[in-house]
């Protein structure tokens, strides 16, 4: 990943800012220019999300790609925030504790990094709640 | 004008290794460790954590616990001896992540272990200047110790946040005062991965001296004397010398017992004493008088008298306490520890 390409999504993925339609009250992240139902009538706004969700499925990543080695075996899950989106990401604990439908919330963790003299990517991951 | 403590937060890693654990790879008395450092297990960071991460939770818990507008931030400060970057300030990361971008100053601390509490002081000296309304001082680290040194038995990861303001405080700060001397008791030079010490050197002519004259200093210059306050904390690199620099300033065991954390948490480095004082305001009541004295080696020694208001009844249960912190721990073997902190490479 380029500088570049990570640093404009900082604040997505530090904070979950993503957008919400004030027509149609739907809430997106990633965020969206605009609004897929209402179309040219929608009115985005930026949206903080509370970081609160569920866990809709979720598998246990064991073979993992370059740079990730070192935390195998780790959670991956879809989580379904409270707000309405789903997105995919780290559920950090111990397999045994993972389960769906399980409350979590975000926390702020290392993503990983382009190498060890490049530059850091830190981001949201999430934790039981 | 009245400056002090308008929130704080604490964050501490899950992970944990026992003494006897350590003690075993290195064919060293477990028994005889313990007794002598006074420090059972130490946190130990996730395999996504650094100070950068401690940080960025102990600062948002800060903020939740205040219900404090991030924006009004006009300074953060950010004091480790772990940043991540050698270039590229963990500060405005955790700008960023709080919320607190753009309209600020802000700058990484390093002074061993009391980074944070200058970070504390220059946020003190910004805010009774009336250059900032509020700021925010940090203490995290996840420090190092080399495999099969003394250090390794304590040295440990977490980190404090405290926001600094003049108005809605949970905590005056009356005053504080610093002892600061050429002491070299402790360094890590750019690019090593482990610090050097001095043995028994970072003792009397680094601990006990500085966090002496600094606790002296303070209480001389307000007139106080030990028993005027309800708690006391210090740097706690270990059990043992928080407890003796206590007995021997007056302070009773009950005086400092709150606040040392340190036999279930190890030493956080820059986020140590605040850890302590994090836990004691936890407890706290309004009107309660705290005495705090944080020491880098280096050397020197940060000193603060605080006085507990009544808007910490408000504010403490409005974000993790540090024994919520401290339990349900997830503990690791030697090995796995070893991966945590990078001592094996792949």
């Amino acid at each position: 990943m380029t500088v570049a390409r990570f640093w404009r999504k900082i604040p997505h993925r530090y904070n979950l800012i993503g957008t919400h339609c004030t027509t149609c009250n739907e809430y997106y992240f990633p965020p969206r220019t605009m609004c897929p139902t209402c179309r040219r009538d929608g009115k985005m706004e930026p949206h903080k999300f509370q970081g609160k969700g569920e866990v809709v499925t979720y598998t246990v990543i064991h073979t993992a790609a370059k740079g990730y080695e070192m935390q195998a075996p780790y959670n991956l899950a879809i989580i379904k925030l409270d707000e309405g989106p789903s997105l995919t990401g780290q559920v950090v604990c111990g397999q045994e504790e993972m389960d769906i439908g399980m409350r979590v919330r975000s926390v702020f963790r290392k993503l990983g990094e382009e190498s060890e003299k490049g530059m850091i990517y830190y981001g949201t991951k999430f934790v039981p709640e | 004008m009245k400056v002090g403590i308008v929130s704080y937060g604490a964050y501490v890693p899950r992970y944990r290794i026992k003494i006897e654990e350590i003690a075993k790879v290195w064919g060293d008395d477990a028994l005889s460790i313990i007794g002598g450092l006074k420090v059972k297990e130490k946190s130990v960071p996730g395999l996504d954590e650094d100070a950068i991460t401690i940080a960025v939770e102990a600062a948002r818990s800060a903020v939740n616990r205040g219900n404090v507008d991030a924006s009004r931030l006009g300074a953060i400060y950010c004091g480790s001896e772990s940043h991540p970057y050698a270039v590229k300030p963990t500060s405005t990361i955790v700008a960023a992540a709080v919320g607190a971008e753009p309209n600020l100053t802000a700058a990484d601390f390093e002074f061993a272990c009391k980074a944070g509490t200058a970070a504390i002081q220059t946020c003190m000296g910004l805010v009774g200047a009336g250059m900032i309304d509020i700021g925010l001082a940090i203490g995290a680290d996840v420090s190092q110790g080399a495999p099969g040194d003394a250090l390794e038995y304590t040295a440990a990861a977490g980190g404090a946040a405290y926001i600094i303001g003049s108005s809605d405080l949970a905590a005056v700060i009356e005053d504080t005062y610093s002892f600061t001397t050429d002491t070299p008791d402790f360094w890590r030079r750019e690019g090593m991965p482990y610090p050097e010490h001095g043995g028994r050197f970072t003792g009397e002519p680094g601990y006990f001296k500085h966090v002496t004259s600094a606790a002296t200093g303070l209480m001389d210059k307000l007139g106080t004397k030990p028993s005027d306050y309800d708690y006391a904390v210090f740097h706690q690199p270990n059990g043992k010398f928080p407890q003796n620099v206590s007995r021997k300033l007056g302070f009773t065991p009950e005086q400092i017992k709150t606040g040392l954390v340190v036999s279930r948490l190890g030493n956080t480095y820059s986020g140590s004493c605040m850890i302590g004082l994090a836990a004691i305001l936890d407890r706290a009541v309004e009107g309660d008088r705290i005495f705090m004295t944080a020491f880098g080696s280096g050397a020197g020694s940060d000193a603060f008298s605080i006085t507990v208001t009544d808007r910490i009844d408000e504010i403490r249960d409005m974000a993790p306490k540090v024994e919520e912190l401290l339990n349900n721990p997830i503990y690791m073997n030697y090995a796995t520890y070893a991966k945590h902190k990078g001592k094996i490479k792949v």
